[in-house]
This record gives structure tokens, sequence and C-alpha cells, in this order.
């Protein structure tokens, strides 16, 4: 009994530790002072001096479409790094491959922002391209750190399944390039769609690389935010935060309910396939 | 889907056939089918075709810009700081047609070991990090344990509880806690409210403060990999132990925990490695006396546009994580072979 107790309050504290800050900071967003500690009665007017914020929405615009862009090519890449590293076993140069990998997920931002800063500085010395720096170089240094994300994600899925229906599939004369297409990719739709997603906010979420590879004319929101955080609290940024967090949530609960059902579907259908089976023999 | 809906899929795309050409353009369906001959020809040359593509794709971008990245900070470590643009000296220079001058300048390191402040600066990341790394396993380890020892219904739901937080930015969760650990800020006035504090408490721009932010931001790295490790543990030992007579505390102690490690260690290194050379936590939470170095590589970087000392302390930490970096791999290589 008293185990159980326990346990509840730390996870009851935990969440507690994870929730408190967000829900004061969307609570005071409502706040109707400019003195961002004291309670001045609810109101609405940050959310609307938000809309009247060009550099905010300039940079929110420049965000989304560098995460949409960046996303996306993390998915086409992490995927067939993920495929490379389930599906192929043993290659030439895998444990390169396998370290190139892992390594992106916990190099300091610090790091990642000045190498490929001085990248694309030398590069552009060399060749001329990119020719200067912007919203082309934020999106290869996010697609570059995101597509680690993805290819986890995917390898973990691919290894969790079963690599019969492929070969069976090959078996019955498929090419690799059409098993891909009809077996692999539904079976790991669920995994390129979390990929896609985590990529997505990993990249409207980042600063610290973003301030080394953009350039003039392309900042992004994290950048915006955090010039004007530096400056210290506003209510508009909190009521920014709370757009974001809205934003954010309805989209992972939405995404998971989509998921979840399409998994339990997953699962009918195979006992459906395996009873069959069983009536045929 | 029912197993009938595989078929007519498949029966479909056989139905329809190849897309026919409009009348007038079948010379250049033929042309397009020999350019796409010569270029199936050059792209298996290349090794980027079918299975090698697969490969090498993601290869190839990962050595330009993971890989050649490093080499480049490697290489102007060793340059001069000019006024120009770029701000440094190139190493290798043409002095007359057939002599090549290279130029290596030690000085950026040598001064990073004369400055103190690196040093310090360097001892003071590791520290905040481990004592930042040991706050969010005593905070997450009975998290992951209650969790996986929870109703299997409720596992989902706990757990996305987990990661949510995670998703949402984090700049915005940093940002949170700069409202309420100001000296005129939520957690001040609350407790001069109860009458538990005279004056106000100085929680931000202290370590306590840098603390509080990276325990915050890291604690999901450290709850998601205990909990896949504690949830797939064999329970039947647990039952062993207390079927022998173990009480507890004691199975906990000699079952449980050194069959966790794993899990332990990996969610210490995703928390250690990445909080060595944080930059946002100690810029807006801590004072201007807490040296981080990710916050030196930056002023180096962005305030006094030094690009080669910003590049010799990139240097100089990766030097530090080599080790932890190589663990967690090695961790990693350990648990996707088990998996396979």
């Amino acid at each position: 009994m008293s185990r159980g107790v326990v346990l509840f309050s730390a996870l009851a504290f935990g969440y507690a530790f994870l929730y408190l800050p967000i829900l004061l900071l969307i609570i005071y967003s409502f706040n109707d002072s400019a003195n961002v500690a004291i309670w001045g009665g609810w109101t609405l007017r940050w959310y609307g001096a938000l809309l009247g914020n060009d550099s905010l929405l300039g940079a929110f615009w420049v965000s989304l479409r560098v995460a949409v862009v960046s996303a996306s090519f993390a998915v086409a890449l992490g995927t067939a790094a993920g495929l490379a590293l389930a599906r192929f076993g043993r290659f030439r140069g895998r444990a390169l491959f396998g370290g190139m990998i892992t390594a992106p997920l916990v190099m300091p931002e610090v790091i990642t922002g000045l190498s490929l800063l001085l990248l694309f500085v030398t590069l552009q010395g060399l060749i001329g391209w990119p020719a200067g720096r912007g919203m082309t170089t934020i999106m290869i240094a996010h697609t570059t750190f995101a597509m680690a994300y993805v290819a986890i994600i995917v390898q973990s899925r691919l290894s969790g399944m079963d690599e019969s229906v492929e070969e069976a599939a090959q078996d019955l004369g498929a090419r690799p390039f059409k098993v891909f297409l009809v077996i692999t990719l539904p079976l790991i739709a669920p995994a390129l769609v979390a990929g896609w997603l985590l990529a997505f906010t990993l990249s409207l979420d980042d600063l610290v690389i973003a301030s080394f590879v953009s350039g003039p004319g392309s900042s992004t929101l994290p950048m915006e935010v955090f010039s004007s955080v530096r400056r210290g609290v506003s209510p508009e940024i909190n009521a920014l935060a709370t757009l974001f967090v809205l934003f954010v949530s309805v989209g992972i609960i939405i995404a998971g309910i989509l998921l979840n059902r399409q998994e339990r579907r997953r699962q009918r259908d195979d006992q459906l396939a395996y009873s069959g089976r069983a009536q045929e023999v | 889907m029912s197993r009938k809906g595989f078929l007519p899929l498949g029966q479909r795309m056989a139905e329809a056939g190849p897309p026919s050409w409009p009348h007038g353009l079948q010379w250049l369906e033929q042309v397009l089918e020999g350019l796409w001959a010569v270029c199936l020809v050059v792209l298996r040359r290349l090794g980027l075709v079918g299975r090698r593509l697969v490969v090498n794709l993601p290869f190839f971008w990962l050595a330009l810009f993971f890989l050649v990245p490093f080499a480049i900070v490697l290489e102007i470590s060793f340059a001069e700081s000019d006024f120009g643009q770029p701000p440094y000296t190139p190493l290798f220079e043409w002095v007359e047609p057939s002599a090549l001058a290279i130029r290596i300048n030690l000085g950026n390191y040598t001064f990073l070991l004369q400055d103190s402040l690196y040093i310090l600066a360097y001892l003071n990341s590791l520290k905040i990090a481990a004592i930042s790394t040991v706050l969010c396993l005593l905070i997450g380890y009975p998290m992951a344990y209650a969790i996986a020892r929870a109703d299997p219904r409720w596992r989902p739901a706990l757990l996305m509880l987990v990661i949510l937080p995670f998703w949402t930015s984090f700049l915005i969760r940093v940002y949170a806690w700069i409202g309420i650990l100001n000296s005129d800020g939520l957690l001040n006035n609350f407790l001069l409210w109860l009458g538990v504090i005279g004056e106000p408490l100085a929680i931000r721009h202290t370590e306590v403060a840098i603390y509080i932010g990276i325990v915050y931001s890291y604690l999901p790295f450290m709850v998601l990999p205990l909990y896949a490790n504690l949830e797939k543990m064999d329970r039947s030992l647990l039952e062993a132990a207390a079927d022998l007579g173990c009480r507890p505390i004691r199975a906990f102690l000699t079952v449980t925990l050194p069959l966790s490690l794993p899990g332990v260690l990996a969610g210490s290194l995703l928390v250690f490695i990445p909080a060595v050379g944080e930059f946002v936590i100690p810029e807006l939470l801590g004072g201007s006396d807490n040296l981080m170095i990710g916050k030196v590589l930056w002023d180096e970087f962005f305030a006094n546009r030094d690009w080669p000392v910003a590049s010799a302390v990139a240097i100089a930490l990766l030097l530090f994580l080599v080790i932890p970096i190589m663990l967690f791999q090695w961790a990693q290589g350990r648990q996707q072979e088990r998996r396979t």
C-alpha cells in the first residue's frame, strides 16, 4: 500500500513540475496588467497586439517554410538511413554510418551550428554556393539534425516488424523497390508521420543552430522570441507561447488518436488474416 | 481493411496499364527513355541506384553536412583572427606558383590554457551538467518506475504526458521559468504572500536557476529510456525474489536497479552531453558569473567575432565529450544488436 502511495506521489510531483510552469504561462497571457507578475484581471489584448506585430509574424512565416521543407527532406533521407540500418545487415561503412546517425542526437547545438556555418562559408569561398546565408542554409542544417531522429524512429519501427511479409513479396517476384512501395511503406507510415511531426517541431523550435547559419532578413521565430525575451518578460510572448502550446497539443493529440486507431485496425487485419489462413488449412 | 482489399489494388494497377502518350508525341517517349537509360548508367556508376542509393544518399549527406564541418572547425581553430570576410586568415597559401605555405597557429589553444576563464568555464559546465544529470535521475527514475508499473491501459496516456512538453518549444519552456524565478516573479510573490519569506529570494541569475532549467528541459530524455528499460523487465524475477523471502526494497536494490543500469546509462548520457554545451538556459536563467562553455563559445563568436578562438573552444569541448559520446554510441549499438 505505502509503495503505491510513494509511486503515486512521485508521478504527481513529476507531472506538476512539468506542467505548472506552462500552466502559469498560459494563465498570465490573459493578464490585464503591464507588470507581468501582478494579476490585473482578464484580457485578450496581448493576442490582439500579437496580430499587429509584423516582425514576429514575418519570422513565423520564415520558420513555417523552413520547417515544412526541412521536415520533408529529413523524412526522405531519414527513412533511407533507417531502412539501411534495419534491413541491410552489415554493409561496408556501417559503423561510421551508425555513428553519424546517433551523434547528432547528443551533439551540443553550439558545436553543430558553428561547424555548419564554417562549412557554408568555406563552400561559398570554394564553389560560390551557397551564395550568402539565409533560408536555404537553415533548411540544410535542420534537415541534417532532424534526419537522425527520423532514422532512429524508422529503424525501431522496422526492427519491431516481421520481415517475412517483405520476403514473401520478394519470393513472389516483386522487385525491391516495389516491395518497399507496396509492403514496407504502408507498414512504416505511422513512423513516417511521427518522424515528420518531430522533425517539423524540432525545426520550428531551434534557436541556436539557426542563429549561426541564418543571414540578414531570415530571422526565424525562435530568434525573434529570443531577442525579445532577452529584454525581459513580455505578455505578448506569453500569448505567443500559449498559441504555440495549444497548436502543438491539438496536433499531437489528433495525430496520436489517428495513429492509435490505424494501429488497432492493422492489428485487427492481422488477426483476420491469420484466422482466415487457419480456416483455409 | 479486409484481405480482399489488397487484391483490387494490384489488379487495378495491372488493368489500367501504362499511361498512353497523346497522338504525335510518341517520339518524345522514346527520347525520354533514351535519356533515362543514360542517366541510369551514370547513376549506377556513382552508386546512386537501387540498394546502394538507399545507403549512399543519407551517407553522403551526413558526411558533407556533419563530418566534413568538424574537419573545417579543426582547420579554422589553427587560423588567425583577421578583419575581413570571412574573419580569419587562410591556413594554406600559394606564396609562389610552386610553393605552398602552411601556417599553423597554435595561439588559440595556448590562449585557452592561459586564460583561466576558459578552464573555469569548462570545469563549471561539467559540474553543472553532472549535478543536473543526477537530479534528473532522482526525479525521473521514480516517474519511469511508476509508469512502468501502472495499469497497462494507462501507460500510453501517462507516457504521452511526459513526451508532450518535449514537443512544445524548448525556448518557451525556459522562458516560463523567467517569470517564475524573477526577484519580482511569481514564486517570490507567492512566498511573500504566504509570509514564508520576508524579502524576495534571489533565484534567477544563480546556479540554482540553471539546475532548475536543465532538469526541467531534459527530464523527458531521462524518463523515456528508463521507462523503455523498466517496462521490458521480466517481472517473474521479482516474484522469485519475493518467494525466496526478499523484502521489496531489497528486491528493488538487488534485482530491479542492476537490471535497469543500461537505461540509467542511456538516459544520463542523453541529459549530460547536451547539458555540457547548453547555451539558452545559462543565458536566460543564469547570471553573468555562472560561466558555461556553450555561452563562452557563443559570445566568442557573436560578440567578439573571433571565429578561430570559437573553433578552438568547440574542438576542446568535443575532446571533453568524446568519451561520453563514444559510450553513448556503444550503448545504442548494443541496444540495436539485441533488438535484431
